[in-house]
């Protein structure tokens, strides 16, 4: 009876991991092989998230190469040395190139990627490189600046809430970039953040959101990985800022006013392009408006044609390089000047930055 | 906002979130009083979360998504009360291997069991209808207490479950069973009683129990399927029921404590509160303060000479035969 009762435990836990882990697909070497190229998400695409959207960058690179390729996903890999495993076995399976989509990915792929010089690794949102590894990311705190001027335009009390997955740079870039907007078209806006401490978890992040409701926020924007803190904006009849994908659509309502979204096909199809012709050089890319990595989804109907006139002649002449967020001066939330008049921030700056501009109300540390 | 105000919206809040919470420890409660460890809670709880999200988007019934809900929690609880109490296995490493079961399970079905449309994924579906707040005349305009009077059906099902729980569990005939059978099942089965066949029903209880917990979510309070949309609510619900020394009557303080911490966690930054405690330190609290009624009570029970409060029998198999 004993040995049964272990033998069925053992049995549950090696189930388990066949539901919980990812598919993997390989097929038959053939005599004009597609060339394999490997994608490693830190979850499952399908989330309608983060990993959601590098799929449809993925799939895009599919439609572009059609039988010229050949994808391997890999999804729900944990950010440790299971990554590393993830990596070799692609390897073992002849991939040539291999996309990996989270931040702590990038010690383990550089470790591998130092013991095959022969495969080309692309690492998205780190620094981290080698001679055959690059990293890559975009400037979403464009598309956040532009949906800041929709949200103070559209916000009656001026007070914007953000729901804030953590205190990374890139959170706080893009709160503040979303501030400076609001505060372009409104001087008086305000925005509250709270921060949830995880980047997916639909009941905290609802919470987040209605208790910034609560404290009378009228538009809610968020740096999360769920629909939860726009839907409860639309709940109460407040209006929302989507993120990653088109909330709009997912939704199914027009008070998402409009959502920043990535576009990671622009990178991918290049990228794969020179693996295959032999040109691929390692980088680091941080891609903008001009090569189309980061773009706004189609503003709601609610939202007066003169702003979104406005938004567009904006991103224009960020795309001309006449225009940036992070230009002039800029005074952080206690009123000490950061940045002087006339001075352009580095992107190394921005890459660290940990204060908030002044309007914002929380803390970024 | 005045402060009534705002502790008025911080208990809605509280109580939104809460319902999936007590539903889960209260079923806890059942199985751990009758022996039984089930760390299997969080697995179950999304099978209970997706089953009653999927039924319900097919059938467009909350009430029949909420039975399959309950049903699957059973099910899975029934594997559980089967290798523990039948096969006498370890209960922590079973429980355990139940949630990463039923997290990888529900996951993996989360995928399958949506409409062609999507893909047959049900992730990004919205559900016509979910369990909305029902306001009761006059009642829910009081400050503060307002806030209970203005919650889903779930909530308000609570209300009568926990004092029927305690009731039930101190007062009856079946409830000092439930309990003999946790504290001393060989005196309890020496009395007649079959210790087996009682900690099969409660561990399967709890099972109904965690199960309506994860419909709450899913049909109520963030109504949609998302990949492990518990998140770690099943964990939390085992360290409420330590918070509750195993009694129902504690529960419904524990929830408000655990519950209202989160909650307030939120409300203060939402204020534009100076944190003078990190944020990072609110999210820990909960379990934190699980480990200070823990020492508290050890110390306490020391003192009296008396016995812990955790059932004695606790994550003990019971075998007629073994001396």
């Amino acid at each position: 009876m004993k040995k049964l009762s272990i033998l069925l435990t053992c049995a549950l836990c090696t189930l388990a991991p066949i539901f919980a882990g990812g598919s993997t697909e390989t097929a038959e070497m053939s005599e004009d092989a597609p060339m394999k190229v490997g994608v490693i998400y830190v979850s499952a695409p399908g989330d309608f998230g983060y990993s959601y959207m590098h799929d449809q960058g993925t799939i895009a690179a599919e439609e572009y190469f059609g039988d010229k390729i050949e994808v391997i996903r890999m999804e729900n890999i944990a950010e440790n040395e299971e990554s590393e495993r993830a990596m070799e076995s692609l390897i073992d399976e002849g991939c040539k190139i291999i996309f990996a989509n989270s931040y702590n990915y990038q010690q383990y792929m550089q470790n591998v990627a130092k013991e095959h010089p022969d495969v080309y690794f692309e690492h998205c949102s780190g620094y981290l490189d080698n001679e055959n590894m690059s990293n890559y990311f975009g400037r979403m705190y464009q598309m956040r600046y532009l949906s800041g001027i929709i949200a103070g335009q559209m916000s009656e009390s001026g007070n914007l809430g953000y729901v804030g997955a953590f205190n990374t740079p890139e959170v706080v870039r893009g709160i503040n970039a979303f501030t400076l907007g609001a505060r372009s078209v409104n001087p008086d806006a305000t925005v509250t953040v709270v921060w949830t401490n995880t980047w997916f978890d639909p009941s905290k992040e609802k919470q987040a959101a209605e208790s910034l409701l609560d404290g009378g926020c009228d538009v809610i924007a968020q740096h999360q990985d769920t629909t939860e803190p726009a839907k409860a904006a639309i709940d109460r009849g407040a209006y929302a800022i989507g993120y990653n994908a088109n909330f709009m659509e997912l939704t199914g309502s027009n008070h998402v006013l409009v959502s920043p979204m990535w576009n990671w096909g622009s990178y991918m199809i290049p990228e794969i392009q020179k693996a295959m012709d032999g040109t691929w050089t390692s980088q680091s890319y941080w891609g903008g408006l001009d090569d189309d990595m980061i773009l706004l989804s189609p503003v709601s109907d609610l939202v007066p044609s003169d702003t979104v006139d406005a938004v567009m002649a904006l991103e224009q002449q960020m795309r001309d390089d006449t225009f940036d967020v992070f230009w002039g001066e800029l005074k952080d939330n206690t009123g000490t000047v950061r940045q002087a008049a006339g001075e352009k921030m580095s992107d190394g700056d921005m890459l660290t930055m940990d204060w908030f501009v002044e309007g914002v109300i929380g803390s970024a540390k | 906002m005045n402060s009534l105000d705002l502790i008025t919206k911080l208990l809605a809040a509280t109580l939104a979130m809460g319902t999936s919470l007590t539903y889960a420890t209260l079923g806890e409660v059942f199985t751990e009083k009758s022996g039984v460890l089930n760390l299997g809670l969080e697995g179950t709880m999304l099978m209970g979360a997706l089953s009653g999200f999927a039924v319900t988007f097919h059938t467009q019934s909350l009430m029949l998504g909420v039975i399959i809900a309950m049903l699957t929690g059973g099910l899975f609880s029934l594997i559980h009360a089967f290798l523990t109490i039948s096969l006498r296995s370890n209960q922590v490493v079973t429980g355990l291997s139940i949630t990463m079961f039923g997290t990888g399970l529900a996951n993996f079905l989360g995928k399958r069991l949506g409409p062609v449309e999507n893909n047959l994924n049900l992730v990004g579906l919205n559900l016509a209808a979910k369990f909305e707040n029902i306001q009761i005349p006059l009642l829910h305009k009081i400050p503060v207490i307002g806030a209970f009077f203005d919650v889903s059906i779930l909530t308000y099902l609570l209300y009568i479950l926990l004092p029927l729980s305690w009731y039930f569990m101190y007062k009856t005939k079946h409830g000092l069973t439930l309990r003999s059978v946790g504290e001393a099942p060989r005196t309890a089965a020496a009395m007649g009683i079959n210790v087996n066949k009682t900690r099969y029903i409660y561990t399967v209880l709890g099972g109904f129990f965690a199960g309506v917990g994860g419909a709450a979510l899913s049909l109520s309070f963030t109504p949609s399927w998302n990949d492990s949309m518990t998140g770690g609510i099943g964990w939390i619900a085992i360290a409420l029921v330590i918070f509750s020394a195993w009694n129902p009557a504690r529960v419904a303080i524990g929830t408000l404590v655990f519950g209202g911490i989160t909650s307030l966690q939120f409300f203060l930054q939402a204020a534009g509160f100076k944190m003078v405690i990190p944020v990072q330190f609110l999210a820990i609290a909960p379990y934190f303060i699980t480990v200070v009624t823990l020492i508290i009570m050890t110390i306490n029970s020391i003192k009296n000479k008396g016995s812990f409060a955790s059932p004695s029998a606790l994550g003990t198999p019971f075998a007629i035969d073994e001396k």
